[in-house]
């Protein structure tokens, strides 16, 4: 296990300067993520449109890995299709549980940086927190909640 | 009991030679990743010394059977062998007598057993039971739950921004209502070592049982309960270098005997039938069902073990390993060390401006290095600091200089990773 592979420059500068970093005014789904068991919290918000995500940002309070992974995955799918971002979401989530043969055509592109990942088993949920939540949030209805919930559970929409 | 037991003199500390006492450690000669295992999360969990585990080895391989039972020579040689651990727990801690511990499977399962057999049958809506912003989630949650049982009430007493807690303010939460207390001795988290035995003191002059969780201490601290008086204290075998899945709970024998049991099945009774059942005497009443029997043998061997050592040499050692590393943490810039209090254990609660602590600890990693890293289970202390979690070395008595130096170096590398 090499985590200098990990920690590659790109993942740093996402965790640096997050890209689609904050809240957007006219989102009209939402879901906010939460890792009970090392405090991460994510909250992405989106405009959905035609099944089109036309903006996302997201914000929160989490380790680099998280950060890195919910700023590279705004740009993802940012302009793509709800079907797009799910096919992301699930080669997303096969990457990083070391089930995808990143040999084989995929749609991950510089994502596959989060490959080193699938050896360091107690850092995988920070990796995938946010594309659950992405998951989530697309699921959700329509309208926004401010609210935050603090309940126990992983992950929690709103409506 | 407090900190005047671990200031002794250097000079008993260094007429032991503390690298052959690390030696009967085998698991400190593992490489991680090619790099010398650096174990530094004791706070979470010790190792074990090869004394303790050939005698696991010795129980598995020459007396098991089940205790209390039988009258074959297994069973006798087992249930004595058992008895013997509990009689070196009693002495450990100094307790009047034997029937005064009790196994249970570890310190929660301690506290719960308190909140079932305690609170359950004590406890009345309106009462309060008073608890610290130190405890860990362990002795908060069981009476978080027993208060919403009974409609009683918690009240919390405060910490300071060194960590410590703000003893006059506990002292002003006593009232007509104050039933009970739950207090940790040395804080799992900071480290912090707690003036229990004012506390206890005060809790009496109020007729208010005290229980505490000595889990971090027992390992650091010489524990004498009825010098402290306490009618409960915990701890678990685990952080003593012993096995997992057992741990005690000391009680004041006439506290014990009032007390309705926690768990029913075999061995906690006295006859059934099915009309009624007649329980069994402490400590029986409270061990129901077959113990992790090969877990407590080997809990009284760690106990003889570092009794050998001298918990008092074990503490003087540790504290000077806590102030090298104070000093040289301090050093670095960009570190600021959460948990500052006079009186502390060897655990360093730390975090690294602008580097999440998991991030620290899966670099640290890299060089071999196990730290802590989160909430410690311990949330109201990370939100007493406004921070989501911190990274936290906590050191053993096998630890030496040379880890606290690579210690250094590991979160240099963080820092110039994150640079």
């Amino acid at each position: 296990m090499h985590t200098n592979s990990l920690y590659q420059e790109v993942i740093l500068d996402h965790n640096r300067k997050p890209r689609n970093y904050g809240k957007l005014d006219h989102a009209n789904h939402h879901a906010v993520g939460h890792n009970p068991l090392c405090g991460d919290r994510l909250d992405i918000s989106l405009q959905l449109d035609n099944d089109q995500i036309n903006n996302i940002a997201f914000q929160g309070e989490s380790c680099a890995i998280c950060k890195a992974s919910a700023s590279m995955m705004t740009t993802a799918v940012k302009g793509k299709s709800r079907a797009d971002a799910e096919t992301l979401i699930h080669e997303f989530r096969e990457l990083a549980t070391g089930k995808l043969d990143i040999s084989q055509p995929n749609h991950l592109g510089r994502l596959t940086v989060f490959s080193g990942i699938r050896d360091l088993p107690t850092r995988v949920k920070c990796a995938i927190l946010p594309w659950h939540t992405l998951h989530a949030a697309l699921n959700s209805l329509a309208s926004v909640s401010t609210e935050a919930d603090d309940s126990a559970q992983s992950m929690s929409n709103h409506s | 009991m407090n900190s005047t037991n671990i200031s002794l003199k250097p000079e008993i500390s260094s007429s032991l030679n503390w690298d052959r006492i690390r030696a009967d450690f085998p698991i400190l000669q593992l490489k991680i990743d090619g790099k010398p295992l650096i174990y530094l999360d004791n706070a979470a969990s010790s190792q074990m010394p090869q004394q303790v585990i050939d005698r696991l080895v010795r129980y598995q391989t020459t007396q098991h059977a089940n205790i209390n039972r039988a009258v074959h020579y297994l069973s006798e040689i087992a249930t004595l062998e058992y008895h013997n651990a509990r009689c070196k727990l009693q002495q450990f801690i100094n307790a009047r007598e034997d029937r005064e511990v009790i196994f249970t499977s570890g310190t929660t399962d301690s506290i719960n057993l308190v909140m079932h057999g305690y609170g359950r049958k004590f406890i009345k809506a309106d009462d309060e039971i008073i608890l610290t912003t130190l405890e860990h989630h362990s002795n908060i949650v069981p009476w978080q739950m027993l208060a919403e049982e009974k409609g009683a009430r918690i009240r919390v007493v405060p910490i300071n921004d060194k960590g410590e807690l703000e003893v006059d303010e506990y002292e002003k939460l006593f009232n007509e209502h104050t039933k009970f207390v739950g207090l940790i001795h040395v804080s799992n988290a900071l480290g912090t070592i707690n003036p229990i035995q004012r506390m206890i003191d005060f809790a009496h002059r109020h007729g208010v049982p005290v229980l505490i969780d000595g889990a971090q201490a027992a390992p650091h601290i010489p524990i004498d309960v009825q010098a402290l008086d306490c009618d409960f204290y915990a701890f678990s075998a685990h952080k003593l270098c012993g096995p997992t899945g057992v741990g005690i709970l000391y009680g004041k024998a006439t506290l014990l005997e009032a007390m309705q049991p926690f768990k029913g099945g075999g061995d906690m009774i006295a006859s059934v039938t099915f009309e009624k059942t007649a329980y069994n005497t402490i400590p029986h009443k409270f061990e129901a069902g077959t113990p992790p029997i090969a877990a407590a043998i080997g809990f009284g061997t760690a106990i003889e073990y570092l009794t050998d050592i001298g918990i008092e040499r074990i503490a003087a050692y540790e504290s000077g390993l806590l102030a090298y590393a104070t000093e040289c943490l301090s050093e670095i810039p960009g570190i600021k060390i959460i948990g500052t209090a006079a009186e502390k254990t060897a655990v360093i609660s730390f975090i690294i401006d602008g580097v999440h602590p998991h991030d620290v600890g899966t670099i640290l990693n890299q060089d071999g290095i196990a730290v802590r890293t989160g909430h410690h289970c311990a949330q109201p202390i990370m939100q007493r600091f406004n921070v989501p979690a911190t990274s936290r070395a906590s050191f053993a008595f096998y630890n030496k200089r040379t880890e606290v130096d690579a210690l250094v170096a590991g979160i240099k590398t963080v820092q110039k990773i994150f640079l």
